[in-house]
């Protein structure tokens, strides 16, 4: 985070009442409205917004790239003194890559993949200072060095494709930095990265505006990037600032009903399922061409005044407190002390009976090497070890969380649960038969129906020519359920209504849906059959934050009326500890450690769970964290360690012990388990990762 | 990268092996068929006996397939039954010619529709992209025999500068090659320009096209160096295949202008019974599509580094 004097000396950016709009057939779109912002030099500014509100949009006309069909309309961009829009063509290239750069959301696509790295990074300084090609190679080398990449010679050398996605990300910042921009542009630059990798690129962002003083411009959808990485923020909501201010105003005393409603929706440490349940904000994000009159947010807030809040445009105001604005007419009059959001308190319920148990249940893919150096040295199936030795239980209404970043073998499971993957070996007892054996088609319907699985990303899921209801009366017919037309249709309602959708939905195709709508059908779907168990895999993850706490108390409440097992596969530590009631975390296939909730977020801990709470962002500022980073790269599951799968990146590594044996289970308590060298009073000296309550770094 | 030249080549090898078998089984399998087709159907009985002892036809079915790889290879197909010459003489003249017609075809349509279609891909939806697609639909969408007679109509009958017919009697001539060469580009370039507008379209809609441009490099760079190499991938695929149907495919042409090629050679040889030559003509034709096929092969992977490091 740099220490930028806000207000002190001239802006390097401003932008004025910016307009933008896009123009398609359906007319003129207005993507941003009314945008104003002071960027001063060294200064980090968050924009943060859900999908479709325009915070991207902001980016591209900074750099004035927004296609054929955008355009500016009104108000300017001045940068370090001069207006954007009477730059030459020439000029405007000289400013890009030069005094403005910018890093992506996906680094792979990011990057030419037919180019190598070195190439790319060479024309920056080659076409922005004239300077000759062996100069520019070893600037690009240097800048390598200079965002921690190993090895600069080898990268240089590489294709895209040859390195992993957060070298890939490091690559794209060290390209923006070749030319010495002052305002860098970061458009949710760690989105596709995994958890413990975007830690690593945080901490180079914070320390680029450190070494640079290159003013930032970060857009992330990500509250918590934010806190870390910026001195203000502009919270934007359906292509308007709502909210902006210093991240301290913003995050501890912020004014309008919707930023407010945003902090009440993520799952801080401080939420908990039973007595501090996430408070959902209504509905969903208006299309740009269905905005309401007055302000966007007013159909979805709890303080809407009819007759003032929709009477016309509402302007951004100074707040209470220094460089705060709130566009809201009522942020005065609310009185958020007394303000007591409808929420429902759930009892505790204990666990009932064991519904599954996992026993030392393995998984390999076997993979043919048909290059002639294997034929020749015998190695030419090779088994990756997707899941090892995977032993846990899960009891009747219990929810069990198994987490890990990408490639930990988390999917693979769940595709073996389902029985679209057969295990290679170990047992899977599911309401007391063996299933690790029985693939999808050999199942009966009752055991189909009692084991549905929630997916991902709900635009993939339902069948784009198929209605609503046709969709989830199948699912009701093929389970067994109805079998007469009358009593589906009955049922099919009765889905609808408990996924609190309207009935009529059943007449409408998905394409008709928004993305939270369309989770709550893929729920309904699963909850067709009266499942004993559910597997949800990242339900939420796709889905805007303001959408996602709806969609997971509905979860919640269903799995509560149908008494439901629910199996939750996630890589967001903040959704498993609100959710979870024991948690599996997994490594490379195997699992480091599991507990309860209470047992995982508390030492001893495993120095990957460690690790990886260190590195989950967290939208409170009273928060501190331990920093723990990780050095390197997954390893390949072709090739894994022989001993600890952790071992190559552990911080904690203790030897060659590490290197050669598998680490013994360690039963700290009858639930919780740690699979490491170290001795258990060793991990117990650890100090907690997150504490609540301290004052801010 | 040698071990993928030898993978491919080893490829190529097995294909035009097992294609040689198959031709073998068809053509050879019956010999009475065959002497039939040498001797002709008027031939008695006992004249066949006598060829097929003295040709060494009553030997087993694998030692002849054998004896007839090995002079395959070493380029000696037997002797032409219509020709009465060996079928080498008859073919390489007539696959000479071919070349030199598809040379003159392909010299013009590699660069005229590569150039297209980038310009066209390069900013969709222009004015240019779309007249550019709509020339080439246009062209792409008459047959060879319709634009060959409407190209007779103008340049032979009305304006009557160019010769009707491309025999060639006189030995090579130019201007012969104009009207045939024609026909080709005109109904080739529009699809493989249509092939290089959708893939630089398709490129310049990536993030690494936007990356280029919001470095700063200029535009002429980002076109040349970034987005021509990947959107060049697709439509080389497809003008490897175009020498397949330069080959074999264009019999309408060589027909229509009385040109001495290798299409019409196999469709004569075919309509003759000329078995060696037809064998003859299958095999060049074979050589041909899947000596393309691995130059393609070989070349995509230069072109896509992602396939080359795997």
């Amino acid at each position: 985070m740099s220490n930028g004097q806000s207000g002190a000396g001239k802006p390097l950016l401003e932008c004025n009442d910016l307009c933008i709009s896009y123009f398609t057939r359906a007319g003129e779109i207005p993507a941003v409205k009314d945008f104003s912002l002071q960027l001063y030099p060294g200064e980090s500014v968050g924009i943060v917004g859900e999908s479709g509100c325009g915070k991207s949009t902001v980016a591209m006309a900074i750099m004035n790239y927004m296609g054929a069909n955008g355009g500016i309309v009104g108000g300017s961009i001045v940068f370090d003194g001069r207006d954007m829009a009477s730059l030459s063509p020439e000029e405007l290239r000289q400013l890009r890559g030069g005094d403005i750069a910018m890093v992506y959301q996906e680094p792979m696509a990011a990057l030419n993949p037919s180019l190598t790295i070195g190439k790319q990074l060479m024309e920056v300084p080659m076409f922005h200072e004239n300077i000759s090609a062996t100069e520019a190679a070893a600037r690009a080398k240097q800048m390598l060095a200079d965002v921690n990449l190993p090895d600069p010679d080898r990268v240089m050398a590489a294709y895209p494709h040859q390195i992993s996605g957060g070298q890939q990300q490091r690559v794209v910042i060290s390209m923006a930095l070749l030319s010495h921009p002052k305002l860098l542009l970061l458009d949710e630059p760690t989105t596709a990265l995994d958890v413990t990798v975007e830690a690593g690129i945080v901490e180079l962002i914070g320390e680029i505006s450190a070494k640079f003083g290159t003013s930032m411009l970060y857009i992330s959808h990500n509250m918590g990037l934010i806190k870390d990485t910026c001195d203000r923020v502009c919270v934007m909501y359906s292509g308007e600032v709502v909210e902006e201010g210093p991240i301290d105003t913003v995050f501890n005393a912020m004014s309008h009903p919707y930023t407010r409603g945003l902090f009440g929706a993520i799952p801080l440490p401080s939420a908990d399922k039973r007595s501090h349940p996430l408070v959902a904000i209504r509905g969903q994000l208006p299309l740009p061409h269905e905005r309401p009159r007055g302000c966007n947010f007013g159909p979805r807030c709890d303080f809407f005044d009819a007759g003032r809040c929709d009477a016309g445009d509402i302007p951004i105001v100074d707040g209470a407190h220094a460089m705060q604005r709130v566009r809201c007419v009522r942020w005065q009059e609310i009185d958020w002390a007394s303000h007591r959001p409808d929420v429902t308190v759930r009892p505790e319920e204990p666990a009932g009976e064991e519904v599954l148990a996992v026993d030392e249940m393995r998984k390999y893919y076997t993979v043919h090497d048909r290059s002639i150096k294997a034929m020749l040295s015998g190695h030419s199936v090779r088994h990756v070890k997707a899941n090892e030795s995977i032993t846990f239980n899960a009891r009747k209404q219990e929810t069990v969380a198994i987490v890990g970043e990408s490639g930990c073998g988390k999917s693979t499971f769940a595709k073996v649960l389902t029985g679209l993957e057969t295990a290679t070996d170990g047992k899977i007892d599911f309401d007391g038969v063996d299933i690790s054996h029985v693939p999808v088609h050999n199942r009966t319907p009752k055991q189909l129906g009692s084991l549905q699985m929630v997916f991902q990303n709900p635009n993939d899921t339902l069948n784009p020519s198929h209605t609503i209801g046709a969709q989830i009366g199948r699912v009701i017919k093929k389970f067994g359920v109805e079998t007469e037309p009358a009593k589906i249709q009955q049922r099919v309602m009765q889905l609808l209504d408990a996924v609190k959708l309207p009935r009529d939905f059943m007449w409408r195709r998905p394409r008709q849906l928004s993305g939270g709508q369309k989770q709550r059908v893929g729920i309904a779907r699963a909850f067709a059959g009266n499942p004993s168990m559910v597997i949800a895999d990242e339900p939420v993850s796709a889905l805007d934050v303001s959408v996602q706490a709806a969609v997971t108390d509905l979860l919640m409440d269903l799995q509560r009326e149908n008494k439901t097992t629910l199996l939750f596969i996630s890589h967001d530590l903040s959704v498993v500890r609100y959710l979870a009631d024991r948690i599996v975390v997994m490594y490379l296939g195997q699992i480091m450690e599991r507990g309860t909730t209470e047992q995982v977020f508390a030492p001893p801990y495993h120095p990957y769970t460690e690790a990886l709470l260190s590195a989950v962002p967290i939208a409170d500022t009273s928060v501190t964290k331990k920093r723990i980073l990780l050095e390197g790269n997954l390893p390949s599951v072709l090739n894994p360690p022989t001993g600890c799968p952790f071992e190559t990146r552990c911080p904690r590594k203790v030897g060659r012990i590490c290197e050669e044996e598998r680490p013994p289970v360690i039963e700290i308590s009858a639930e919780h388990r740690i699979a490491c060298h170290i001795p258990l009073e060793e991990l117990a000296k650890a100090e907690p990762v997150i504490q609540v309550g301290k004052a801010a770094e | 990268m040698i071990v993928l030249l030898a993978k491919r080549f080893g490829g190529m090898v097995l294909t035009m092996l097992t294609v040689s078998i198959l031709l073998f089984l068809l053509f050879e399998t019956n010999i009475e068929s065959v002497a039939t087709k040498v001797l002709g159907p008027y031939s008695s009985d006992e004249q066949r006996q006598i060829w097929l002892e003295k040709e060494g036809y009553f030997r087993p079915l694998y030692i002849r397939y054998f004896e007839w790889l090995g002079n395959v290879v070493t380029g000696d197909f037997g002797e032409s039954v219509r020709f009465k010459v060996p079928v080498g003489d008859v073919m390489w003249d007539r696959l000479a010619n071919t070349a030199i017609l598809g040379a003159a075809a392909m010299a013009v349509i590699i660069p005229l529709s590569l150039l297209l279609g980038v310009l066209a891909g390069m900013r969709e939806a222009s004015k240019l992209d779309r007249t550019i697609s709509v020339l080439s639909i246009a062209t792409t969408s008459v047959p060879e025999f319709a634009s060959a007679v409407l190209l007779s109509a103008i340049f032979v009958f009305w304006l009557g500068i160019l010769p009707g017919t491309s025999s060639m009697t006189g030995g090579f001539n130019l201007v012969e090659l104009i009207l045939p060469a024609l026909v080709l580009i005109l109904y080739d370039f529009g699809y493989v320009t249509r092939m290089t507008r959708a893939s630089m379209a398709e490129v310049m809609t990536t993030g690494y096209i936007r990356t280029a441009i919001l470095k700063g490099l200029p535009y002429r760079t980002v076109i040349l160096k970034h987005a021509l190499r990947n959107a060049l991938i697709a439509p080389f695929t497809v003008i490897m295949l175009q020498f397949n149907w330069l080959l074999s495919g264009v019999i309408v042409v060589e027909f229509f202008f009385a040109y001495k090629g290798f299409g019409a050679l196999l469709l004569e040889a075919a309509l003759n019974q000329d078995i060696y030559l037809v064998e003859a003509c299958a095999m060049v034709a074979v050589f041909v599509a899947v000596a393309t096929q691995t130059i393609g092969d070989v070349g995509y992977t230069y072109l896509n580094p992602r396939i080359r490091f795997n």
